[in-house]
């Protein structure tokens, strides 16, 4: 399992509320979510993102609420994995659970710009800045962990695992 | 090696001796609980597993609150698919308009929340419920819909740092005032992915809404819960509100905490927290000249009667400044009684604040006192992000309903004892 692309690079404690603001909580629609995402402290980022593009972080990635809506709106957008220094617990839970990679790594958000491209080998966990040629190691992901992310979250695995019981 | 008294709940839930920190284990759950924007996406969710039905109907609890009375089309929708799922599954804990409150206020209220109880909630401030020695934590949707359809959900034990209290608080300060401190001193991730456990001989000194207030705001720290030991001012809450039996847990006399932070309750000051973020305080003496727009008192955090009358002994025989308009949130329908029969909303309407239906609506920009470009609101509730209660250039400041009622007043983020010597 492997994702590459462009890199949206953000600071500290990007917080549920700037990921999606609550005043578009009045629908589960992914799509329209996702056209949200961002959009008070990036507005140019739902122009700007393509799909498979990767977001890099500092620490406290996703703090606040527990809106699954969030790594939905980041997932739907295309991006196809978060680097950060740290993420929330909620926030952590969450993106697994819908079935967004994200990856703990703060020497490669060291190692990170916006605009860089960026690619991420999952079952290795090695990450990759392609701008620079330099390379960074994260955990890999077991094999039931891409097998969810594959499935599109916990729903579809539990889904699965009970038709194959 | 001891365990913390999250430890112990945790162990007890997962049918096991002991748990030690960085454990995963597998529990049971005694309440599920999910809102108006949470829930239909754990609706959702569930549908995928195939399951007949939830797996216990006494056990899961569903408020619609946050974008209710229904404040849009969408919004309607939301609530209505609730509402569907609530009787087509027959959950016994469904509270609609009329009956409904703040979700966090009214779980305890209700009796649904006991001591040594383990709580989800797909609702970060599910960690409210540890003020009555529950172990309680958010999580998303999907979280939910498991726990929905099976009544269990994944752990990994967390390890605590201890705030170790005592003495007690002064005039004008409450709970919200040493939350508010405390997240300043340790930061927005200050506690992530650990307990918060509250000790001392402090505590005593601790009203139980004051509990609820600091418990609830344990997740704007990074905490995965935060919890308080059961004491007689637990009991006399409990045995008002909840039919079943306290479980009481205690930690261990040789559990291990990460951190011990002693806090001595006399030497907190009226906090607030300036934007964007709740680490970011200042004591009242350092706010400067900050001209507001706005005031909110409710919430979870701060909707209690004793919030209600805190802000009501302030605001007693004066008028809020003629450029400020002041929303006032009684958290649950009984609270909201109890304000009305206690005379509060003669003196809040007197003073010209207006009082609400509890709803969750101004907290997160839902509805209910959006903020325009520019403008500034003191609340009482939780978080102070960029947008949070609307566009996306005005500005929440949190402080506790003394400080947001004496601000009601002046017109500028203001001492309560300031207020109160004229």
């Amino acid at each position: 399992m492997k994702a590459k692309g462009t890199v949206f690079r953000y600071g500290d404690n990007v917080d549920t509320d700037v990921i999606i603001p609550a005043r578009y909580l009045n629908t589960s629609n992914h799509k329209e979510l996702a056209q949200h995402c961002m959009e008070d402290i990036d507005a140019d980022f739902i122009k700007q993102v393509k799909e498979g593009d990767i977001m890099v972080a500092d620490k406290n990635f996703g703090c606040g609420s527990s809106r699954e809506h969030a790594p939905i709106a980041i997932k739907e957008s295309g991006i196809s994995c978060v680097i950060a220094k740290t993420f929330a617990r909620i926030f952590y839970r969450n993106a697994i659970n819908i079935g967004l990679p994200i990856l703990e790594c703060p020497s490669a958000v060291e190692g990170i710009k916006a605009g860089d491209v960026v690619s991420v080998d999952f079952s290795s966990g090695t990450i990759t800045n392609e701008t620079t040629g330099t390379v960074f190691k994260s955990e890999p992901f077991p094999p039931f962990m891409q097998d969810l992310i594959a499935c599109g979250g916990l729903a579809g695995y539990i889904a699965k695992k009970g038709e194959q019981a | 090696m001891g365990m913390t008294m999250t430890q112990k709940i945790l162990a007890s839930h997962a049918k096991l001796e002991s748990v030690r920190a960085g454990q995963l284990i597998m529990a049971d759950l005694d309440m599920v609980l999910g809102n108006d924007i949470t829930a239909p996406v754990a609706i959702n969710e569930f549908a995928k597993f195939g399951k007949k039905t939830v797996f216990d109907k006494d056990k899961v609890a569903l408020v619609p609150d946050h974008f209710s009375p229904n404040k849009d089309i969408k919004a309607a929708q939301q609530c209505k698919a609730l509402r569907t799922f609530a009787k087509d599954h027959e959950i016994t804990n469904y509270f609609d308009v009329g009956q409904m409150g703040i979700e966090h206020a009214l779980l305890p209220e209700k009796g649904l929340v006991g001591a040594g109880d383990l709580v989800i909630g797909a609702d970060s401030h599910t960690c409210t419920y540890g003020a009555l020695g529950a172990f309680s934590t958010g999580v998303g949707s999907t979280d939910m819909a498991c726990g929905m359809a099976t009544g269990q959900a994944w752990f990994k034990v967390p390890s605590a740092i201890k705030f170790n209290l005592s003495g007690s608080f002064n005039e004008y300060v409450s709970g919200k005032d040493l939350i508010l401190h405390i997240i300043g001193m340790i930061g927005v991730d200050g506690a992530l992915y650990q307990s918060m456990e509250f000790a001392g001989e402090g505590v005593k000194n601790l009203t139980i809404d004051d509990r609820f207030t600091v418990a609830n705001m344990a997740i704007e720290a990074g905490a995965k819960n935060g919890i308080f030991p059961v004491d007689e001012i637990t009991l006399e809450y409990l045995s008002a509100h909840c039919p079943r039996k306290p479980v009481i847990y205690e930690a261990d006399a040789d559990a291990e905490y990460e951190r011990v932070i002693d806090i001595d309750l006399s030497t907190i000051k009226s906090t607030v927290s300036f934007p964007h973020l709740p680490s970011n305080t200042r004591t009242i003496d350092n706010v400067g000249e900050v001209k507001i727009d706005q005031v909110v008192i409710g919430s979870c955090t701060n909707g209690h009667i004793s919030d209600l009358r805190q802000a009501a002994a302030i605001l007693k025989g004066k008028q809020v400044a003629p450029w400020v308009r002041v929303l006032i949130f009684p958290a649950t329908q009984k609270i909201w009684k109890q304000a009305m029969g206690e005379g509060l909303f003669d003196i809040f309407v007197d003073s010209g604040c207006a009082v609400s239906t509890p709803t969750c609506g101004p907290c997160l920009g839902g509805h209910m006192g959006i903020l325009a470009e520019g403008e500034r609101s003191v609340s009482t509730t939780n978080r102070n992000f960029v947008g949070r209660m609307g566009h996306v250039k005005s500005e929440v400041y949190l402080a506790s309903p003394s400080v947001a009622a004496a601000s009601a007043v002046t017109g500028y983020i203001t001492d309560p004892a300031k207020v109160m010597e004229v």
